[in-house]
């Protein structure tokens, strides 16, 4: 591991100071919460920070509702969400999302603006052994174009990085039009989390909007009548325990059998979370007969291009999407 | 395959970072430690406080032979930092039996026979103490599913299981049970 300076600030302003940032490997200095996903990179030597400063302590961990929704300090587990009662109530496809999500244990640990943080599963980005890899070393090249790209993503990708985004939890909630607090040294601005990642381009070594000296303060949910009738539908290499091969959070409002509004986003699939509006658009005013959903899906695919290994993909999200459909849809 | 890059040659260049001064609470005793910032509360627990039971599988969250409970919740040690988890109380498999009291996990471990090599076996008895407490036992299936951060080659699971329902209805977890 990389020798670094660890600052454990008496409070957040003290922290902000420092003036790290995350998700960016040139960055020489990074902020680390619950750890789970940070300790990895640094036992790998994936990240070589200078300094790690601590957020410890320091953030609300508080999950308040009303009418206007939900709103989740970035402090909060993974596992004290998903077992909220509001949270399963009102938008059950965020706690499926958070119980489909890694370890018990890593649950009870990992913070919920660190899940929005956490880097890649690409092979080729946490193997140091690689020298390819523009996320890791930008202008290195990308290994996983042409390389073994069946985890990686068919949406949005560049030439540069074909890396999929790996938090099950951004899917469920760029569906619901959540949006981020994020807090710096002059106050805080509130971005869409569907504005929060940025797509690789000629850029993909910087994978959020965050500025030095900022971080994820809370995360809000807006009320939605479609919250009560989601579902999140991962599918996997094994049952548990699994990052997704493709993943889809679909929130339905239903009316007399007919399904009146639709969120649908994707996930394992797009280099960012992926919401689609032109499948949502088509579901809108459809029955649940399958051929209907089936036509809908299709637009899914709009712009996805595979690289190999991972073409299946392009038709996978779509069987994903009609079946976590059908299964909302049967919901109360 | 692409040549190794100066990272995977030099796996930990650089001086030695200032080690911190600290306070771990473990087993309901406090102590006082002095540790490079680079410690996992894993290697703390080993290497700096003589507490072995806690085993260092993968290192990386993947297999959870380090798991212990931190107030009382289950965690892989291996993903914390130790100097992050000052004021934390740290639970390990040291601190699990009353005396010479086994914990009915324990002690159903070894009616059941849960274990071959016994590497994960701690780690496997520390998830599953929070599996039982959680309410999360109250099935194979439910077991199954809320033990996959746990990891065992030598395939005991079924043993494991059997074990972990044995506990639950020993100690009245089991919801409707």
């Amino acid at each position: 591991m990389h020798p670094f300076t660890l600052e454990r600030p008496r409070d957040l302003a003290a922290a902000l100071a420092f003036r790290a940032q995350a998700g960016r490997n040139d960055a020489p200095a990074e902020y680390i919460a619950g750890g789970t996903d940070m300790v990895q990179l640094l036992q790998e030597n994936v990240r070589r920070p200078d300094r790690l400063v601590s957020l410890a302590g320091l953030l609300e961990n508080r999950i308040e509702s009303g009418p206007q929704g939900i709103r989740v300090g970035a402090a909060a587990t993974m596992a004290e969400v998903a077992a909220h009662p509001t949270v399963i109530e009102q938008f059950p496809v965020i706690s499926e999302a958070l119980l489909n999500s890694a370890s018990p244990q890593v649950r009870n640990q990992a913070t919920m603006g660190g899940n929005l943080l956490q880097r890649t599963r690409c092979p080729y980005f946490r193997d140091v052994g690689y020298a390819a890899c523009n996320k890791r070393a930008p202008g290195s090249g990308c290994s996983a174009i042409g390389g073994e790209n069946r985890w990686n993503a068919v949406l949005g990708t560049s030439e540069n990085c074909i890396a999929a985004n790996p938090s099950d939890l951004a899917v469920a909630l760029v569906a619901l039009d959540a949006s981020v607090d994020l807090r710096g040294a002059n106050g805080v601005r509130v971005v869409p989390l569907a504005e929060f990642h940025r797509l690789p381009g000629d850029t993909p070594h910087i994978e959020t909007v965050l500025e030095p000296g900022e971080v994820i303060a809370a995360i809000t949910v807006p009320a939605n009548p479609a919250g009560r009738r989601s579902h999140y539908l991962k599918v996997r290499d094994r049952a548990s325990f699994e990052f997704a091969v493709v993943s889809t959070a679909v929130a339905l409002d239903m009316e007399g059998g007919r399904i009146r509004q639709a969120r649908v986003a994707l996930g394992g699939v797009g280099t960012k979370p992926w919401r689609v509006p032109r499948v949502e658009a088509a579901l809108a005013g459809a029955g649940l007969d399958p051929a209907a959903l089936r036509t809908a899906a299709a637009l899914a695919a709009e712009g996805a291009q595979g690289r190999g290994h991972n073409d299946f993909k392009i038709e996978l999200m779509q069987r994903a999407i009609v079946r976590a459909v059908e299964t909302a849809g049967a919901r109360a | 395959m692409p040549g190794l890059t100066p990272e995977a040659a030099a796996q930990t260049a650089g001086a030695a970072p200032a080690p911190l001064d600290l306070v771990l609470r473990v087993n309901g005793t406090e102590h006082r430690l002095k540790l490079d910032p680079r410690t996992t509360l894993l290697d703390a627990l080993r290497e700096h406080l003589h507490l072995t039971g806690s085993k260092k599988g993968c290192g990386l969250g993947q297999c959870g032979a380090c798991t212990v409970l931190m107030d009382g919740k289950r965690v892989k040690s291996c993903l914390s930092l130790a100097a992050l988890v000052e004021g934390r109380e740290i639970t390990t498999i040291e601190g699990l039996a009353q005396g010479d009291q086994l914990h009915p996990l324990q002690a159903a471990f070894i009616e059941r026979d849960a274990f071959q090599c016994g590497y994960c076996t701690s780690g496997q008895i520390m998830a599953g103490v929070a599996c039982i407490n959680e309410g999360h036992a109250g099935s194979a299936q439910e077991i199954r599913d809320w033990m996959s951060g746990n990891l065992c080659r030598c395939g005991a699971y079924d043993h494991i299981v059997a074990a972990i329902q044995d506990a639950a209805l020993a100690t009245g977890s089991v919801r409707g049970g």
